[in-house]
């Protein structure tokens, strides 16, 4: 060794390993325009094709005429249901085991619904095709209500199911039910509620929103008719799953279809369902002999692409009169609109809903959901969290918050006094839930001191006595949250979708001179993948990060794996990475063995390299080892370098968060101003901080926007009221506060590296936090539910309402 | 959101883009920023055969402030009017709620003209020129006429402007006093909830005169006469700013849409009028 010989610490931060804010390799290229997206492809002969939609919610489509459309000079074809028909694929299975129509069959059953597909040479041509096309509707009876649908004498929307009283998910009590989901013990819980000293009880709605990533969703489908290979590309958060479906919907054979994800401008959940577009592109390209191309509009993909919450929670909370919580009931309207296309687990109607015991220790809990069909459009994805994991966490969130009004007790305090404590994990819910880890009082303490908690109480204190002698108008709020989320979606015991086990995987190569491509079967849509898992490969194989690249998205060359969403990435995926990065460094320290000629057990292994134990000076690196697996004869190994795993994790992993929010309102204007947000979020072992802080700041922003006023909203006869970006909020730089960011680090015992996953936390922790600051702020005037979004005219409402504008 | 097909013309000048407007009737529109036509034309809302470019029209640019009058040529963009400094002395009110219009990419293109010709409820400058009692120049076939701006507005998209003609320029007498541009909107890039323009003077501790006009609270501009009559002769003391409120709030005829009710809408009305009055006097 001399001055040269770089220490332990140069080695470690060469590699940009675990725990370093690497700049993310991404970046380059979106920031100088040069990503690849969907929409980026173009192929010889492509032709474009687009939707003629419906107007109307419900709708008899008594004809439709497309003569004057096909006549029209460019018009290759126009695809409707009669069309499919034949062919079976004028409608198609949806994820959560129902089915969906592909093009308007008979009717229509929400505004903007796809109708026909017309194909043309580009994208002007189909818009004044579509024009064209005349469809002579007969209007119906609109339900866009789901409690309003559920009346006996409601219309029916779904004829097709006429008679069948089962789904895939038990009885139908209605023509317009879906499927009635219950778990825990009722009965039970009941009786908890009713022997109680208090209890509280609430209808929380969380309105129907949507993903809207920044990027539509869209595809270009190309059949090769020569050699009989179909290749989509589109914006798909799980490709893989895609070319399944898409295998058997068309009967080609599996290894026929390439699926490939390019680049993806935010997903969101948006992007997990199977559309009818990517359907009608590929029917197209088969029937034409030319590649398609299908791009959706911002009004296509508001109107019409998965939404998501739309969930009426009706709760019963108890608790001793000292503010011990003794049971939690929660009954759910979820209304799912035309068609049950939410993106589940199979085995999981209502998501991982049953997490809504939230952070605490509730001894017995019970949750029923009732799906519900309106005239609005399918979807009810996961939008940035785990599914229905940010329905679950507002639903306890803010029932805390009306129980310690009820109890007339601290709210911060009756969390503090109901957490799971950290000695009861692995903590198991009443609703089945195994938790893996948590130190729920740490943060909550770590929170709660660094924004003065009791500072900012009597600060609001003496802004209501303020407000009260008329010395001002507005009004202080502090919003508190303590989420617990539930992600990584799954155990292939109990998590699928369509059969699918939702295992994840990662397959390495490395290279001889010491560098590796490493191919995972999520994709990233922004999360930053080819970053951190190059980060994770680093610490476990001993290559710098920076030499490693990371491939997802094309079916043709990555291991199969069931996405991105849900946070399952780092969970799932990035667990599969971990172990296949063992498995290379186990067949490296035989390598290293045989190059030292020692016994295999006579090393270690030290950041980059294998050390003959009590003699440093021996050593072998990893790049030494990677160019000796290819160049030498070794007895008894395999040449090469590669590995693959597959990876069905144990269990689920359990991040969670403790934020406050403190907002100045208007009570005159019902105007508002987030003065501060501070996030604590423990994900387990973190990757890479500077990315967490990002996820987070952009987690937080969809939340301010969602609690504050983004929503998908309908008029009585089913217009889609919020379907462009005037009128969708989406916030600028300018809505967008300030964050202050802050972590505790309690690993995942299960998971390889400890890490739980982050990106969704701050949406399922922020919306909460938002919204639980806006109702605080009228708390001294009684206010205890007022619904999202909590846009101007809704805070003036509840101002207006207690009586505050005199 | 693809807009039908349509000609594009770009004459070099004045008489050009009325040549262009005189032959093709009611199926030709001039395009000034497009920051209003071309979305509608997008949504298949407007269909114009015939699109008229003014953009080459030089005379059509530029801020001038001589002898006490500013005049604006119709094509001089919202980001000029902030930019300029001849205005921010002349009228600063201007630059105040042009800043408040859409964002900077939407103020890079849309123009004085199209925005008070589009006849929107909605745009903001309409309601501005109303309180600064600005002139209109409008050039058509047969010559050259002025409109007040007061005068202008019949109901939304309906104005005194004949379909052959062009809005070439806008001029007012530079204001003194006090002044305020109020606005609340949801977010950036939104019309108004409720605007209102103030523009007031005031001579020995009392209003001598007052100037006041709401945004996007009827359809068309309101420009207040009692309101602003409510306020001269008085201090500006809180009775007078409640009786010119009220004055103003029973001009307006607001419709409910995605920012909230009508009733909301007058309330916030009458919250905005009193804080741009309020500010307009603290600036007396
Ligand atoms: C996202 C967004 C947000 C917006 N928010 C606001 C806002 O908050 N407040 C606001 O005031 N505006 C807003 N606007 C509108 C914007 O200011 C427009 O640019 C403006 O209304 C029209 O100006 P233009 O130059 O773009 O006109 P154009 O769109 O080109 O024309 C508008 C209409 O006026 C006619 N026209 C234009 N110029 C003349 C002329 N010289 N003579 C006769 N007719 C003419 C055209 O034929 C057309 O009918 C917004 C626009 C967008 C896209």
């Amino acid at each position: 060794m001399n001055d040269l010989t770089p220490t332990p610490q140069e080695r470690t931060a060469k590699l940009k390993g675990l725990g370093t804010s690497r700049k993310r390799v991404e970046d380059a290229r979106f920031t100088q325009g040069k990503g690849n997206y969907v929409d980026d492809i173009k192929m010889p002969g492509m032709l474009h094709g687009d939707f003629v939609r419906s107007p109307y919610a419900h709708a008899r489509v008594k004809s439709i005429n497309a003569d004057a459309a096909r006549a029209l000079p460019g018009v290759i074809a126009v695809l409707t249901a009669a069309d499919l028909a034949p062919l079976n694929l004028h409608w198609m299975p949806t994820l959560a085991g129902d089915r969906q129509m592909v093009l308007a069959d008979g009717k229509v059953l929400f505004q903007g619904q796809e109708v026909a597909f017309v194909v043309a040479t580009d994208r002007y041509v189909c818009a004044d095709a579509i024009e064209l096309v005349e469809v002579d509707y007969e209007e119906l009876p609109v339900v866009t209500d789901p409690f309003k649908a559920l009346e006996p004498g409601a219309p029916v929307l779904r004829e097709d199911l006429a008679g069948q009283t089962s789904g895939a998910h038990g009885a139908r009590r209605h023509h317009n039910h879906i499927f009635l989901w219950e778990t825990g013990d009722e009965s039970a819980t009941n009786q908890a509620i009713e022997a109680a000293e208090v209890v509280a009880e609430e209808m929380i709605y969380y309105h129907r929103v949507h993903p809207c990533p920044l990027e539509t969703c869209g595809c270009v489908a190309s059949m090769d008719k020569v050699n009989g290979k179909l290749t989509v590309f589109g914006t798909f958060q799980a490709p893989h799953v895609v070319r399944t479906v898409a295998s058997l919907l068309s009967g080609i054979e599996e290894h026929n279809i390439r699926v490939v994800s390019p680049d993806i401008g935010g997903g969101f959940g948006n992007k997990v369902g199977v559309y009818p577009g990517y359907v009608c592109s590929i029917v197209a390209s088969i029937v034409t002999g030319k590649p398609v191309k299908w791009i959706e509009d911002r009004m296509d993909n508001l109107m019409a692409t998965a939404f998501a919450r739309d969930y009426w929670m009706k709760g019963r909370i108890s608790a001793t009169k000292d503010g011990r919580i003794t049971g939690l009931h929660c009954h759910v309207t979820a209304d799912h609109g035309a068609f049950d296309a939410c993106a589940d687990p199979t085995k999981f109607p209502a998501g991982f809903f049953h997490i809504c015991t939230g952070s605490y220790d509730i001894p017995v809990a019970y949750v029923g959901v009732d799906g519900v069909y309106t005239n609005k459009a399918p979807g009810g994805v996961a939008y940035r969290c785990s599914f229905r994991v940010t329905e679950a966490a507002y639903f306890i969130e803010r029932m805390i918050e009306v129980l310690a009004m009820e109890l007339g007790m601290d709210a911060a305090e009756l969390r503090a006094k109901n957490f799971i404590r950290k000695d009861q994990f692995p903590y198991n819910s009443a609703l089945g839930w195994e938790y893996d880890s948590g130190d729920y009082h740490t943060a909550w303490d770590k929170a709660l001191a660094a924004v003065d908690y009791a500072g900012l109480r009597r600060e609001q204190a003496e802004r209501v006595a303020a407000f009260k002698r008329g010395e001002t108008r507005k009004l202080l709020g502090i919003g508190l949250t303590h989420f617990t989320e539930i992600v990584g979606a799954g155990p292939v015991k109990n998590c699928d979708i369509l059969g699918m086990g939702m295992f994840d995987s990662c397959e390495i190569r490395i290279h001889p001179t010491g560098s590796a491509i490493a191919r995972l079967g999520t994709i990233s849509q922004g999360q930053g993948h080819a970053t951190t898992f190059a980060q994770i490969l680093a610490t476990e194989i001993g290559l710098p990060a920076d030499s490693i690249t990371i491939e997802e998205g094309d079916t043709d060359t990555a291991p199969y794996g069931l996405g991105t969403y849900g946070s399952r990435s780092t969970p799932v995926a990035g667990a599969a990475t971990a172990m296949a990065g063992r498995k290379i460094r186990a067949k490296a320290q035989m390598i290293a063995a045989w190059l030292l000629e020692v016994h295999d057990g006579d090393l270690e292994w030290d950041i980059d390299r294998f050390v003959v134990k009590g003699a440093p000076e021996r050593f072998k690196t990893m790049k030494d080892i990677a160019y000796a697996a290819y160049h030498n004869a070794i007895p008894g190994i395999e040449p090469g370098l590669e590995a693959v795993s597959y990876y069905d994790p144990p269990n689920m992993t359990y991040p969670f968060g403790a934020y406050v929010c403190v907002m100045e309102i208007d009570v005159d204007t019902g105007t508002h101003e987030v003065r501060q947000f501070y996030a604590l979020d423990d994900c387990g072992t973190r990757i890479n901080p500077m990315i967490i802080e990002g996820q987070v700041h952009g987690g937080l922003t969809e939340a301010l926007a969602i609690a504050m006023g983004q929503e998908i909203a309908y008029d009585a006869i089913g217009n889609c009221k919020n379907s462009t970006l005037m009128d969708f909020f989406l916030p600028t730089a300018v809505e967008t506060p300030h964050y202050t960011t802050d972590h505790t680090e309690t690993p995942s015992p299960h998971h390889p590296i400890g890490a739980k996953g982050v990106g969704e936390s701050p949406n399922v922790g922020g919306v909460p936090a938002f919204s639980n600051a806006v109702h605080d702020a009228f708390r001294a005037f009684g206010l205890r539910q007022a619904h999202m979004p909590h846009d101007h005219w809704r805070i003036w409402k509840i101002a207006n309402q207690l009586g505050l504008h005199g | 959101m693809i807009a039908a097909a349509f000609e594009y013309h770009r004459p070099a000048d004045l008489k050009g883009a009325l040549g262009v407007l005189a032959e093709y009737g009611d199926d030709a529109r001039v395009l000034a920023g497009g920051h209003s036509l071309i979305p509608m034309m997008k949504l298949r809302m407007a269909a114009v055969g015939h699109l008229v470019d003014l953009q080459d029209i030089a005379d059509l640019r530029g801020i001038r402030v001589a002898d006490g009058r500013v005049k604006i040529g119709a094509m001089t963009t919202q980001h000029e009017m902030i930019a300029s400094a001849d205005l921010a002395g002349a009228a600063p009110i201007i630059a105040e709620a042009a800043v408040q219009i859409a964002d900077p990419q939407v103020r890079y293109m849309g123009t004085v003209g199209g925005n008070v010709a589009n006849g929107d409820p909605g745009n903001d400058m309409p309601g501005l020129m109303q309180c600064l009692d600005a002139t209109f120049t409008l050039v058509g076939p047969d010559g050259s006429r002025e409109v007040a701006a007061r005068d202008f507005y019949h109901s939304a998209y309906v104005t005194a402007r004949e379909d052959g003609e062009i809005l070439t320029q806008i001029s007012f007498a530079a204001p003194k006093g006090g002044y305020a541009y109020e606005k609340q909107k949801r977010k950036i890039g939104d019309y108004a909830t409720a605007a209102c323009a103030v523009q007031l003077t005031k001579a020995g501790g009392k209003v001598t005169s007052a100037a006041i006009a709401m945004t996007n609270l009827s359809d068309t501009p309101v420009f207040s006469d009692a309101a602003g009559a409510a306020l001269v002769g008085t201090s500006g003391d809180a009775a007078a700013v409640k009786a010119a409120v009220t004055a103003a709030v029973a001009a307006i005829n607001p419709t409910g849409d995605n920012r909230g009710p009508a009733e909301f809408k007058r309330h916030i009305a009458g919250i905005i009028i009193g804080r741009a009055i309020t500010r307009a006097l603290s600036r007396a």
